[in-house]
């Protein structure tokens, strides 16, 4: 029998609702792994152990009425960038060290209600901003598979927690590759859905017109699971979008008709490591057994997508995060002389390294005299980016291809240079600009370190993406291993 | 050297919705201080703003009703800069595709003539909160309560030329927005205040000089005072050999001076970029079009009505169309004694508008409504009274003692126009005052005041003057 940490969603939502174990045994087995594993690793910014039971004996009661819902019981944990009430939303920053929320992100508030258990808070890098996990004020977080390499960023908390069977799944976000990344990097299934296809609301924002919630789980049936809980318009978020949720979880076996893959040749570049090709072109292959036709496709300006969203993430991130002033929530500098001290110090105080050098460089392409070469050309050429994907997706379902270059490197290999981590991003960002779908799922092994594959599909695709990715998992076994330390 | 006036004003109008523009906090005034501040308006940590549809809808009205044209697309964009009354860091603004642009609005001018002042823009924005500086010992204390109360940002073309000038289109802005309900245009709670750039040139010249803005004029004899201010200032500055440096000042009524607040050097880079949180306004011209339909009938083409249906001097035509209660009044009564139009809009015009003022009631709440108002002025028309009698009729009216009917009728005060009773009156009169008589028979008229002064005493001013008039000129000539 699977132990209860290596189990998907799915499989425990079934024990859950055959009696074989209840919501508060399965929350107090989550905690006492977190308990014994966690130094170690590093996932959690905040355990909340009382908050969890209260949550698991609520649904324990529930289920008895015979109100459980699918998720109902299952604990999760979220990403310390969702603000859930009266506890401490920290988004990976000194700023927010004891910041505590008075009120519930929309994707908090939706898994609430169908009774999810919310083990803690997990570790990020500070505002999101980061691809290894090493830019959180709270530490790096370390990979399971291998703790002397990174887990991956931004979600790197969530990613290493599932990985580490600390929690059977979790909530994350993706700008740039924040989900898909760390996924891929970890052996987990990353879902980043349509931008607007799940509300921001709650969620601290890092770049407005990219971020958007997803989910790290052990499967694509999980991340369906989890999808229909969150996905939906909002009134509170008007860049939500009014699209029909259909049943992501029934889509998963539906639709086996013949697919027509694209394979972008821009992402089999020089800067693919050669045993990641490999293993993202076995998993190809696989499904090409599967009766589906690969079609190269041509992506002409995705090469310009790194510079492209580090003009226009950091533009919008200077601007999201003026609110950090100091006069409300937040690190206040200690004895201010006047206000400028006041914002000074505690701005510099309280943010990071890289957030610092993302607001200036933010600040830098809006000014004056520098927003036309900088941010309306960067605006341009990610209309240009998105009308590669139009144009692809009028030939093929789905584009494939790699998530990151290579699989995950070691802690502080890249801290030095802030472009070569930018570039670890290079296959996932053009996703986000063109605020499509994506997903990593796990398709091998290098030197035992997962490897991740990116399905990209056409906007609200998700059905397909998951279908997808449900099909390949159903003939393989990726996404069952785990790091043999925390087997 | 002769110089031109070159001034331009950015109006602010809080616009008058329930909620605020982009969350639902209330926008009522005079609230302790952050009880109307909710989490968007506080700017926390993951909070997103929703914008009020009505705002937009008001806008429209306003675009509309000075001509302008209506943008199918228009874009909120954030104008970035750090003060701690503005929670967000940035003031969520229309920048570069305002909602509304291109449209104009005349204003009367002293000698009688009219001149249109070009309206460049008009754009919705969110409102800071305020910084109060006082009671705190040395600290600040903020208040957001106003942080997110919708703001349409009137910003007219350079075409005023005189402080006279900026005044009187601020008064049509003013009286505009008060028409079209938007704006209830009260100054001392800032829900109207503008900003004058001002200028300098010589006579002929074409090219602007450097301008300086003044800040925040909340009443229309600030802006009077400050523009003229101004101008002295700058003339003198260039007239001694120095230049005007384009700068902010602020208007201080205390001193009545103005001095400067920063300089284009110290100015912010507000880094204006669309608000990747809202989406582009997208207007339908059935959406305009549905709103035009409803507009109410504009100032001028009320005034111009009122002249050519009533009657009217175009000078009590534009007092009357001052306000839409007031006109709608006028119109309320004016239907009822259509043949009296001139002497109800003087009653309108004179012992109302004073009992309103003097008791400082508004017109909705007139202790004496249309109504009454018109039968009062029924009863002069007809002469059941005169229009002494009137006046005391209207203020047993506006003590509550019922219409004019009534109150004439409690009081006694139908007017005496049986000539054989005043005849008999006149003849006491004139017997009692056998000297005056003499003296006016001997060619002393101006004495024909004092009989029928006489007359009225004692029918207690019943009497006709008119008639008593006649009445005694046939007895003494």
């Amino acid at each position: 029998m699977t132990a209860l940490h290596a189990d998907t969603l799915a499989g425990l939502a079934a024990r859950l609702a055959s009696g074989e174990c209840s919501s508060v045994e399965l929350t107090r087995h989550f905690l006492a792994r977190i308990a014994v594993h966690d130094a170690g690793l590093n996932c959690f910014v905040s355990v909340l152990e009382a908050r969890a039971l209260a949550q698991a004996e609520a649904a324990d009661r529930r289920r008895a009425r015979g109100e459980a819902g699918p998720l109902t019981g299952l604990p999760i944990a979220h990403k310390d960038i969702f603000c859930a009430r009266d506890t401490r939303t920290t988004c990976g920053s000194r700023m927010l060290e004891r910041f505590v929320s008075p009120y519930d992100a929309a994707v908090v508030e939706r898994l609430d209600a169908a009774g999810v258990v919310t083990l803690g808070k997990t570790n990020m890098d500070e505002f999101a901003m980061g691809s290894s996990n090493e830019t959180s004020y709270f530490g790096p977080v370390r990979n399971p598979w291998d703790p002397t390499r990174v887990p991956g960023g931004s979600s790197g908390g969530s990613a290493a927690a599932v990985a580490a069977g600390l929690a059977p799944a979790a909530t994350g976000t993706d700008t740039g590759g924040s989900i898909r990344q760390p996924a891929a990097l970890t052996g987990l299934t990353g879902l980043k859905p349509t931008y607007g296809r799940v509300s921001r609301w709650g969620m601290v924002a890092f770049a407005s017109s990219l971020d958007q919630a997803g989910t790290l789980t052990r499967s694509a049936e999980d991340a369906a699971l989890l999808l229909a809980a969150i996905a939906g318009a909002d009134r509170r978020d008007s860049t939500s979008v009014e699209a029909e949720v259909p049943d992501y979880h029934a889509a998963l076996d539906a639709g086996r008709g013949r697919l027509r893959i694209g394979v972008p040749r821009a992402f089999f570049d020089d800067g693919l490591e050669e045993a990641v090709a490999v293993a993202v072109r076995e998993a190809l292959a696989e499904y090409e057994r599967q009766g589906a036709e690969l079609v190269e496709v041509e992506l002409p300006n995705l090469h310009l997508s790194v510079p492209t969203y580090y003009v226009v993430a950091p533009a919008e991130a200077s601007s999201n995060l003026s609110r950090f002033d100091g006069v409300r929530f937040g690190h206040r500098c200690e004895a201010p002389q006047d206000l400028l001290d006041l914002y000074e110090r505690s701005r510099g105080e309280g943010f990071g390294a890289e957030v610092k050098r993302r607001i200036m460089t933010g600040t830098y392409v809006l000014s004056a005299g520098y927003y036309d070469a900088y941010y309306l050309k960067a605006q341009q050429v990610r209309q240009l980016i998105t009308a590669d994907f139009a144009r692809a997706f009028e030939r093929v379902d789905l584009l494939m291809g790699p998530t990151t270059p290579t699989p995950a490197f070691a802690l502080g290999a890249k801290t030095a240079d802030p472009v070569q981590m930018y570039l670890n991003d290079i296959y996932t960002i053009g996703v986000n600009l063109a605020g499509l779908p994506g997903i990593s799922i796990p398709c091998g092994e290098v030197a035992g370190l997962p490897v991740g594959l990116q399905i990209i599909a056409p906007h609200f695709g998700e059905a397909a993406l998951l279908g997808a990715a449900h099909r390949y998992q159903q003939a393989t076994d990726w996404h069952r291993r785990l790091p043999a330390a925390y087997a | 050297m002769r110089w031109e006036t070159v001034i331009g004003l950015e109006i602010h109008a809080q616009l008058s919705t329930r909620s605020k523009i982009f969350s639902g906090s209330a926008t009522t005034y005079g609230a302790a201080p952050n009880t109307q501040a909710s989490l968007v308006d506080l700017g926390y940590p993951g909070v997103l703003p929703v914008l009020n549809a009505e705002v937009v809808r008001m806008a429209i009205r306003f675009g509309l009703a000075t001509g302008c044209s209506i943008a199918p697309r228009s874009v909120f964009a954030r104008k970035n800069y750090f003060y701690p009354d503005l929670p967000k860091g940035y003031q969520i603004s229309q920048y570069e595709l305002p909602i509304v642009h291109g449209g104009s609005l005349d204003i009367d001018l002293p000698e009688g003539s009219r001149k249109r002042i070009g309206i460049t823009r008009a754009h919705l924005e969110e409102d800071a909160g305020k910084s109060l500086h006082e009671d705190f010992h040395g600290m600040t204390g903020i208040d957001l309560n106003r942080a997110g109360t919708p703001l349409l940002e009137i910003v007219s073309e350079p075409d005023l030329r005189s402080p006279e000038e900026a005044v009187a289109y601020m008064r049509r802005i003013h009286q505009l927005v008060r028409w079209l309900g938007i704006c209830d245009g009260n100054m001392q709670e800032g829900s109207f205040r503008c900003d004058a750039n001002v200028s300098i040139r010589p006579h002929g010249e074409t090219r602007l000089g450097t301008r300086t803005e003044l800040k925040n004029l909340n009443s229309f004899r600030f802006i009077d005072r400050a523009i003229r201010h101004e101008v002295e200032r700058q003339i003198e500055l260039v007239e001694d050999g120095g230049q005007v440096v384009q700068e902010t000042r602020l208007y201080d009524p205390e001193r009545d001076v103005t001095r400067p607040m920063r300089s284009k050097e110290e100015a912010n880079d507000y880094r204006y970029f669309p608000d990747p949180d809202l989406l582009p306004v997208i207007i339908e011209p059935a959406t305009i079009e549905a709103i035009r339909a409803g507009l109410p009938e504009l100032p001028t083409a009320r005034r111009e009505r009122f002249v050519h249906a009533y009657g009217l001097s175009d000078y009590d035509a534009g007092v009357l169309t001052a306000s839409r209660e007031l006109a709608d009044y006028y119109e309320a009564a004016v239907a009822a004694v259509p043949a009296a139009a001139k002497l109800l809009a003087n009653w309108t015009m004179g012992e109302l508008t004073a009992a309103l003022k003097r008791d400082a009631v508004e017109i909705a709440d007139s202790r004496v409504d249309a109504r009454a108002l018109a039968g009062l002025v029924a009863r002069i028309h007809d002469e059941t009274i005169s229009g002494k009698i009137a006046k005391e009729v209207f203020e047993a009216m506006w003590a509550g003692e019922g219409d004019a009917d009534s109150v004439i009728e409690a009081r006694g005060l139908k007017q005496i126009t049986d000539t054989g009773a005043l005849e008999a009156i006149v003849a006491e009169v004139v017997a009692a005052h056998p000297g005056q008589a003499a003296e006016y028979r001997a060619g002393k008229h101006k004495l024909m005041g004092f009989f029928v002064g006489q007359v009225m005493k004692r029918t207690q001013g019943k009497a006709n003057p008119a008639q008593v008039n006649a009445l005694i000129k046939a007895v003494l000539e």
